[in-house]
């Protein structure tokens, strides 16, 4: 009998198992794939090492910074600030036609793009920066309210308002069309006010710590492990049992694979309403390494966020299989790594990374052949649309990967192969059950920090004497 | 363990959970938060180690007596006189 089973090595999961594990519990973490990582985990092909989900590590605050979720997770699992070696970006920017804000993790250069580009608005913009300030990540009041709502009162010029929206929506929003509140205040601080950062050695590092302190402190790991149902009395989960018919049994269950996911694994099967809503938002991703250094073609910026007109629309592309107008595109060579001795270091290949919105049922009812053809035709077209904001590349590409809705699913077992879950997040984490819990994406916390968060909140609940 | 045993074991935590303070100034009779940044997460923290490590059961209703350096030494001197240092 473990004092909790834990649904998922995923970020979440992994954070929530080490409080758990250091501070004495019996902890078992149950994960379906055959390695860690869940939507940020890393994999090797054609003898390059690559990165499933790591554009930045957003929240970057600098080493000594005390306050903030960059300095929360390090402090609560116990590790350095050194020793996620994150490298600040260069700089990142908001691209609409015609108009480009740039930002870095200073919050002052964004001010002054602001006010700049949109001279009458800037007063309006420190009303909402001085708002902000005061939604509290902890009580959560207010989450739900919209965003749009609230922007819109600071901010009459309905071009900056999506601007502002578009990069928040990209790295952090579940919902279609409008943000939660409290969602737009979390995404706001963590992508303008703190900023982005990355490893040299990307995500794997990262995992590599969580998994190993998660160890040490006596967790026990079990991939190849999925959950297929949690057998529930009236108020309480009973048991778990497994994909090949294994039977575990904890006083408490920390499930990371998603309210709608993990609802629907309850037995005896519980309400539609109970269950929920999937999300509808997912997403393509191309990778294309290059024979040189992005910044060799005159592209240094960090990440850039692309709108081809002046609205930004958030939604599934119900027409196509994706939508070209809006993208996000990372090149992870523009950070700024050192070495030891603080020599400049540069990733030894270049990289683009380009993600668009996606259909989930559209790709996923493509016949195989269908599917191959489609991901090369989309390849291009993303390349495509992409380098109308970035110099040309193409003739660089020594080598590309991507990743469809239908990848995503297949390796995370995520709905529709949703990133951010569902629209509807359950903040405190609980479920119809008294000992089944939700933690990861539909508790509300998105990203890689955001998910440790997560983790490390639910981890804390379940200590309490 | 002995009064001043236990303020050092106390010090060791403090050291791990809240690395970046300098505790050298500590003075006993003030409450821990006016000297030092300290949320509740940390306080808890500083309850589950004494737990872990000593294996010393601290109830909720008991927090106040940490408040302050003197006063957790005070409170947990009988509850720790029996462990080996
Ligand atoms: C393309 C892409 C780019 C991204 N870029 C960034 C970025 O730059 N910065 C950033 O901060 N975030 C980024 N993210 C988001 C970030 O990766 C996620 O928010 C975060 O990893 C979510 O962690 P989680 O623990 O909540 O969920 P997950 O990682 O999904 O963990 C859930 C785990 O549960 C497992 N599981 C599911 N069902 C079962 C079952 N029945 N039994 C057992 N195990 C099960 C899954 O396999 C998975 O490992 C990106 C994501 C993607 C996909």
């Amino acid at each position: 009998m473990y004092d909790t089973i834990i649904i998922g090595a995923g970020l979440s999961g992994l954070a929530a198992g080490i409080r758990l594990a250091h501070y004495g519990q019996k902890v078992c973490i149950l994960e379906r794939h055959y390695t860690i990582g869940g939507l940020n985990s890393f994999y090797r092909m054609h003898g390059r090492d690559f990165d499933v989900g790591l554009h930045a590590v957003t929240n970057f605050t600098p080493k000594g910074t005390r306050r903030g979720p960059l300095a929360t997770v390090l402090k609560r699992l116990q590790i350095e600030w050194d020793e996620f070696q994150l490298a600040p970006q260069v700089g990142s920017s908001v691209a609409f036609p015609g108009v480009k804000l740039r930002f870095t993790n200073d919050f002052k250069l964004l001010e002054s793009e602001v006010a700049r580009a949109f001279p009458t608005q800037i007063d309006g913009f420190r009303q909402l920066v001085a708002q902000l300030a005061d939604y509290d990540q902890i009580d959560q009041a207010g989450y739900e309210g919209s965003a749009r709502e609230v922007v819109s009162r600071f901010i009459s010029d309905p071009l900056l308002v999506e601007m502002l929206f578009c990069p928040l929506m990209w790295y952090g929003n579940a919902r279609e069309h409008d943000m939660d509140y409290g969602q737009f205040c979390i995404m706001f601080r963590s992508v303008f006010m703190e900023g982005f950062s990355r490893p040299f050695d990307g995500i794997r590092l990262i995992l590599k710590i969580l998994v190993k302190k998660f160890k040490a402190s006596g967790g026990e790991l079990r991939l190849r492990s999925g959950v297929q149902r949690i057998e529930t009395d009236a108020s309480r989960v009973q048991r778990i049992v497994l994909d090949n018919g294994d039977v575990v049994e904890g006083k408490n269950v920390l499930s990371s694979a998603g309210s709608f996911e993990t609802l629907r694994m309850v037995n005896p099967p519980v309400s539609q309403t109970t269950v929920g809503e999937p999300g509808r938002l997912s997403f393509i991703e191309t990778l294309s390494v290059l024979d040189r250094q992005p910044r060799d073609l005159g592209h240094d910026e960090t990440i850039v966020f692309f709108n081809d007109h002046d609205k930004f629309e958030w939604c599934r592309p119900e027409d196509d299989l994706c939508d070209l107008r809006t993208g996000v595109i990372c090149s992870p060579n523009n950070y700024a790594y050192r070495n030891n001795d603080g020599t400049p270091r540069d990733l030894e290949e270049g990289v683009m990374r380009i993600t668009l919105l996606a259909n989930h049922p559209r790709w996923v009812a493509l016949s195989d052949e269908e599917y191959k053809d489609e991901k090369e035709r989309w390849y291009q077209a993303t390349l495509e649309s992409a380098t109308r904001f970035t110099p040309d590349f193409r003739p660089h590409v020594v080598a590309t990967d991507m990743f469809t809705p239908r990848t995503i699913e297949r390796f995370t077992w995520h709905t529709n192969g949703t990133v951010y879950g569902a629209p509807k997040k359950r903040l405190d984490g609980r479920t119809p059950y008294e000992n089944l819990y939700l933690c990861g994406t539909d508790q509300g916390y998105v990203g890689i920090i955001g998910s440790m968060i997560s983790g490390i909140s639910l981890a804390t609940h379940l200590l309490r004497p | 363990m002995s009064p001043e045993q236990i303020r050092q074991a106390l010090l060791n935590i403090l050291t791990r959970i809240v690395p970046d303070e300098d505790l050298s100034q500590l003075k006993d009779d003030l409450p821990f938060r006016e000297q030092m940044e300290l949320d509740s997460m940390d306080f808890l923290d500083i309850v589950m180690e004494l737990r872990k490590q000593y294996r010393v059961q601290i109830p909720e209703e008991d927090y106040p007596h940490l408040a302050t350096m003197g006063g957790a030494v005070t409170y947990l001197t009988p509850r720790m006189k029996d462990i080996q240092a």
